[in-house]
């Protein structure tokens, strides 16, 4: 801690002096600092999770069960999913709304910026537990990411520290750590906006993360409290879940998704603010309905808390639930399509540079669209009682998760390289890295639905050869996956070492964060702005603030 | 809390408006986070609610073999204290707001040992028992609802413990009660999930 005001000092007296790259590596509690240190460490663990993929697709290129051994299998697709979640999709927006929320409201740090790194330091601490269920006796967690009981309540091998308990005591800290993450965001934006940044002068993107983080305040204790319950049925012999011993199982399914589905709208709800963030720098338009997409993102916060069940629709659920819940979850669509509506308007008619962050926007949105009409199918009782459990719902939500999410997350880290790092990216390496994207998420999920439809059930690892055709095209595709982030650890590595240097604002966007230095100063603004216009003016050549040669020390001197 | 921006401060003037404004702040930010806090702690409480009430109104064999029901007579004295106490951790901050240290000492104290006596009946009456917390739905729920709050009635008595030794370092209160604060909040919020507690256990059996 003592550490901090001799490097703000520093930094005040030499602003030209370059901050020490050591910092990343300690208990920093800048928020530019952790947000770069969030990105990093998980971008390490989509890594990983992503090597469990390519043992799930290797596995089932062949229809027999040939690579690994069933129980093996059945821990790569619990921890690739546990691991994508987890510890990448989370903390990776965690990063980004890490880095950009203070910078986009005029704020100098987060509200609380200890307990910001504490939050941060505990993703590797449980990303370490969750990587050691690998090596104790029985192997790692086996029951699926959602640890639905019975299943994840069987402990064949008898001890008290298996993969089971180790996946849950992760969760937890999981929880705890996004539980303070959340405090920290809404605390931050509704009391460290600067003067003249209003409510409906906010960014989208600061819109989508309040509107996601709140979700994390209400949703996560019930997983909480239902991930208690089923670490003291594993652990010391009560019967909350066991159905043999009186308890209920369905219960747990209850608790799971009531956080588990909105937490696809904690990963989703920044990505569309990231949507609505770019397409207007890259359409040269200002965003269409404005407001309309900010209060949006509210209304998706509160459908999203009443639409789990139809996760349960084969789990035993009375019809009147399924009516219920079928119509608010075919609701969600509205909200959503008003957002879907504006970007496309934002960009049409627009000056379009296609450059890769707007590449891997639009591709994002196109998947997203796809994703989205999958979701209403799935939404509707008859269809999804038909592909519960097949690989249709997997390819749905890969098209979320990977098309959508990773995509635009893809985008944003493109969008922002030049702010973070100071560098320009390589154009080339990016546009080839979004072709081999794009080529391989449509190649690797875009099959799931067929099968899905045929009845291929998921988690399986050997299946009927009639299925073959559309898995070898999806393993192919996954392969195509692995190798299209080469181009982008290389150029993300090369470019941060030897990149050109990147200006103040290279996209001539509009946003507080493109008026201070690449990268911004330990304490981003000298003087804090003040707003006086909306924000994505673009075309409108009115100013944003009223002091913008006053936001640096290096102007007053120059 | 302040050794960041007090070195800032001193050394660059320009920054030292700016920074005073966000020091004022800085105590609401806190009260503001904890709040927060609270509600997403509370969501816990109703989600172990919500699952007691579907295994009360779904479970075939509710009470394990040999148990009738809970005494009520010893919780609800439990009860009436721990509510009570509420109103004497109200009298105490009142009191440190008129600076009257010593007045918010005692009815801090009277708070602390009110809380206590309440730790003090649950333990009682656990030892009492004869069911265990793998004794079915019932037996599992009821320590884990009342052991739950249990955790929150220790934590708030050692939060009231530290602000008690704290108020004896002179002028620790002078910039603002916010430990003091929160700890009641804190204190109220748990007396509130106790009531809530107290009709779906004792009172609806």
């Amino acid at each position: 801690m003592t550490n901090i005001p001799i490097d703000a000092i520093a930094d005040i007296r030499s602003p030209e002096k370059p901050e020490d790259w050591r910092r990343f590596f300690g208990f920093s509690t800048d928020h530019k600092v952790i947000g770069i240190q969030y990105i990093v460490t998980s971008f390490l663990f989509f890594l990983i999770g992503g090597v469990l993929a390519m043992v799930i697709r290797g596995e089932l290129i062949t229809p027999e069960s040939d690579l690994v051994d069933r129980t093996v299998y059945n821990s790569m697709f619990t921890m690739h999913g546990t691991i994508m979640l987890f510890l990448w999709t989370f903390p990776v927006l965690l990063g980004l709304s890490n880095y950009l929320v203070p910078l986009m409201i005029g704020a100098r740090d987060m509200a609380f910026p200890r307990l910001n790194a504490v939050a941060f330091w505990m993703v590797p601490v449980f990303g370490i537990i969750l990587m050691a269920s690998f090596f104790v006796p029985g192997g790692s967690s086996q029951s699926g990411w959602w640890a639905y009981p019975p299943a994840s309540l069987q402990n064949p091998t008898g001890n008290i520290v298996n993969g089971q308990f180790l996946w849950l005591l992760a969760v937890a800290i999981s929880g705890v750590a996004s539980i303070m993450g959340a405090i920290n965001f809404v605390t931050t934006i509704f009391r460290m906006r600067t003067t003249g940044m209003t409510w409906f002068k906010m960014p989208v993107f600061v819109w989508a993360v309040l509107a996601a983080q709140i979700i994390q305040l209400f949703g996560l204790p019930a997983l909480t409290a239902g991930a208690v319950m089923l670490l003291s049925d594993l652990t010391f012999g009560t019967s909350f879940f066991d159905p043999a011993k009186g308890g209920d199982p369905v219960l747990f399914q209850h608790f799971f998704w009531f956080y588990s589905h909105p937490a696809v709208y904690v990963i989703i709800l920044p990505v569309f603010g990231i949507f609505s963030e770019i397409f207007p720098v890259y359409a040269r338009k200002p965003l269409f309905g404005y407001k309309f997409v900010a209060v949006s993102s509210l209304i998706i916060t509160g459908l999203s808390a009443t639409v789990w069940v139809h996760h349960m629709f084969a789990s035993g659920t009375p019809d009147w639930m399924r009516m219920f819940f079928m119509a608010t979850s075919m609701l969600i669509s509205v909200p959503t399509g008003i957002k879907v509506f504006a970007w496309v308007a934002t960009i049409w008619g627009g000056k379009i540079k296609l450059n890769t962050p707007m590449l891997f926007g639009l591709g994002a949105l196109v998947m997203f669209v796809f994703a989205g009409i999958t979701g209403i199918m799935l939404a509707a009782v008859p269809v999804d009682i038909h592909v519960n459990n097949t690989y249709f719902v997997v390819g749905h939500f890969h098209y979320v998760i990977y098309g959508a999410t990773v995509l635009g997350i893809y985008a944003a880290l493109y969008h922002w390289f030049p702010k973070m790092t100071g560098r320009m990216y390589s154009e080339g390496l990016g546009k080839l890295h979004f072709i081999l994207t794009f080529i391989g998420t449509n190649a690797c999920f875009f099959p799931m639905h067929p099968l899905g439809l045929q009845g291929m059930p998921r988690r399986v690892a050997s299946y009927d050869p009639e299925f073959a055709f559309w898995n070898v095209i999806a393993s192919l595709g996954g392969f195509l996956l692995g190798i299209s982030t080469l181009p982008f650890i290389l150029n993300m590595v090369g470019s941060w070492v030897q990149g050109e240097k990147a200006p103040k604002n290279p996209w001539r966007a509009i946003g507080l964060e493109w008026l201070v230095s690449s990268p911004p100063s330990h304490e981003n603004f000298e003087e804090l702005p003040i707003v006086i216009a909306e924000p994505y003016g673009y075309g409108k050549d009115a100013p944003l603030v009223s002091n913008p040669d006053k936001l640096e020390i290096a102007h007053a001197t120059n | 809390m302040q050794p960041t921006n007090t070195s800032i401060d001193s050394a660059n003037p320009i920054l030292e408006v700016a920074h005073e404004a966000t020091h004022h702040d800085h105590q609401d930010n806190r009260m503001f986070g904890f709040v927060v806090f609270l509600l997403s702690e509370s969501v816990i409480f109703l989600s172990f609610f919500a699952g007691y009430i579907v295994y009360k109104t779904t479970s075939l064999n509710w009470l394990p073999e040999g148990v009738t029901g809970l005494e009520v007579r010893e919780p609800l004295i439990s009860t009436i204290i721990l509510v009570s106490s509420s109103f004497t951790i109200y009298v105490a901050e009142k009191f440190l707001h008129q600076k009257q240290l010593w007045g918010f000492r005692a009815f801090w104290l009277l708070t602390i040992a009110m809380g206590s006596y309440f730790l003090y009946g649950q333990a009682v009456e656990w030892s009492g028992l004869d069911f265990g917390f793998s004794d079915g739905v019932f037996g599992g729920s009821f320590y884990l609802l009342t052991g739950f709050h249990g955790l929150h009635v220790l934590t708030g008595v050692l939060l009231q413990s530290i602000m008690l030794v704290r108020s004896f370092f002179p002028n620790n209160y002078a910039k603002g009660e916010f430990g003091v604060e929160s700890t009641s909040l804190f204190w109220h919020f748990v007396d509130v999930i106790w009531i809530a507690l107290f009709m779906l256990i004792y009172v609806w059996q």
